[in-house]
């Protein structure tokens, strides 16, 4: 069994049937990718993992999405979040302190010891590899880093509340290739003590960095394989065409 | 972005069925003079060796260039890295055309012996050259697989053709140097043979994705 199990889920907005009978074991300690053309529903199957589609009006769920084995709608939905968390397309830092960016999380979850919050705050931004960087500017505002600063920032701030699992949303389109690269290295890091999800339209991305990839097309999973074997000899035609840009 | 790659690739094509067909001309013609004692052949595939050499260059630099550009996958990936294979084992065969005409051109083979297969060798081996390139060509499958089958042929024939250089040899010793002559020149067929089964092995991979029938990456 894997880490999170989805079996036939559907996902409906309205009348709009966006995910389709979708069946995924995602492994743990594994870089997972979901690929696809836009709209295809990779990023709403992502934000279906730590329920984020619960905010959204007129959308309907069926289907099953286990979390170690629980039905994650058994779970408190803020301890799913503190267990699944999210990282996404663009840096979004709270209007604070590189510290207090940290130190929310914990903060929510009921830590007040200044001791602890300094442990977290240090062991998360190490994390992230970006401890050496702003060690000395914790007081600063995180507004004033730049772009890939504040997205290791905002990951070392989904690490602070210590999920299980890491879900990433386009984490480096908006970087230029030297951050983008950090945040590379940084994620085959980190899939050593997390399970690390990530949605790309890189291809090339997906293919250095992620163990399995997932495609998708028109809310249905088309393939799921390794990572080398589904770009280098993949099963389904239309995995091809999207992959070697033929689509369409 | 994909048509330009298209053509690109199409163009890797083309330069690949060009190079084959100038091997195919060069053991070909390398057989003649043998066969036809004809000097003139000979020196001609010398001169051919250099164009496939200049071809191998061309491709090789093509390839790098897709791979750069288009950072390909799938069946691009497979194209292009076979390519670059099979120019290697191309460029062989082309050399060892040229070797077989340099040593037609040192005279000893003036009247090469009926009693020898070496002619039946050479035909074997052009098959298998010619069968490789057209199973590329034709992405053919089983005809790649039918050339790889084939090399037993040829190394059959070899043997063959070793013992009966060592029966002229054994007959009189004066025909040393023919037969020493001989049996580099069978030997140099033999190993076109082994460069044809490679190239097959590469068509099959370009198409399944899995080389010496190994495992699939």
């Amino acid at each position: 069994m894997g880490k999170i199990t989805i079996n036939n889920l559907n996902l409906y907005y309205g009348d709009f049937h966006a995910l389709k009978d979708i069946n995924l074991d995602i492994e743990a300690n594994k870089i997972t990718a979901l690929i696809g053309p836009s709209g295809c529903g990779k990023s709403t199957l992502l934000k279906c993992l730590n329920r984020m589609n619960d905010l959204v009006e007129n959308c309907k769920i069926t289907g099953k999405i286990l979390l170690d084995g629980e039905d994650i709608y058994n779970i408190d939905v803020s301890l799913l979040r503190k267990r699944v968390g999210m990282v996404f397309q663009k840096p979004n830092p709270f209007p604070m302190s590189v510290y207090d960016n940290i130190a929310f999380g914990p903060r929510t979850h009921g830590i007040r010891s200044k001791v602890k919050l300094d442990d977290i705050v240090e062991k998360s931004l190490k994390a992230a590899a970006i401890w050496d960087e702003l060690k000395d500017r914790l007081k600063k505002s995180a507004l004033e880093l730049s772009g890939g600063q504040q997205q290791r920032l905002c990951i070392a701030r989904a690490l602070a509340v210590q999920p299980e699992v890491l879900l990433m949303d386009e984490p480096t389109s908006a970087l230029d290739p030297i951050s983008t690269s950090k945040i590379e290295d940084l994620v085959l890091e980190l899939k050593k003590n997390y399970t690390i999800i990530i949605v790309t339209h890189n291809m090339q991305q997906a293919a250095r960095i992620s163990d399995k990839t997932v495609f998708m097309l028109n809310g249905e999973v088309i393939e799921y394989n390794d990572t080398e074997k589904l770009f280098f000899m993949p099963q389904d035609k239309r995995t091809e065409d999207y992959i070697t840009g033929r689509f369409g | 972005m994909r048509r330009k790659f298209d053509e690109q690739l199409e163009l890797l094509n083309q330069e690949l069925i060009e190079m084959g067909a100038l091997c195919e001309t060069a053991i070909a013609n390398a057989a003649k003079a043998l066969i036809n004692h004809d000097n003139s052949l000979a020196q001609e595939v010398i001169r051919v060796d250099a164009e496939i050499d200049q071809k191998e260059k061309d491709i090789e630099s093509l390839c790098f260039k897709l791979l750069l550009h288009q950072h390909p996958v799938a069946r691009d990936l497979r194209q292009i890295s076979s390519a670059l294979k099979m120019i290697t084992d191309m460029e062989r065969i082309g050399d060892q055309a040229a070797d077989i005409s340099e040593i037609i051109l040192l005279g000893n083979l003036h009247s090469v012996d009926n009693a020898v297969h070496i002619d039946e060798m050479a035909r074997a081996t052009i098959k298998m050259v010619t069968d490789s390139i057209d199973a590329y060509v034709r992405r053919d499958l089983d005809l790649a697989r039918a050339v790889i089958d084939y090399d037993d042929v040829v190394d059959d024939l070899f043997n063959k053709v070793k013992k009966e250089i060592i029966d002229i040899i054994g007959k009189d010793k004066q025909n040393g140097e023919y037969a020493v002559d001989l049996l580099l020149v069978a030997k140099y067929f033999e190993r076109i043979g082994d460069h044809a089964t490679n190239i097959a092995e590469w068509v099959e991979y370009s198409i399944m994705g899995i080389h010496k029938g190994g495992e699939r990456i």
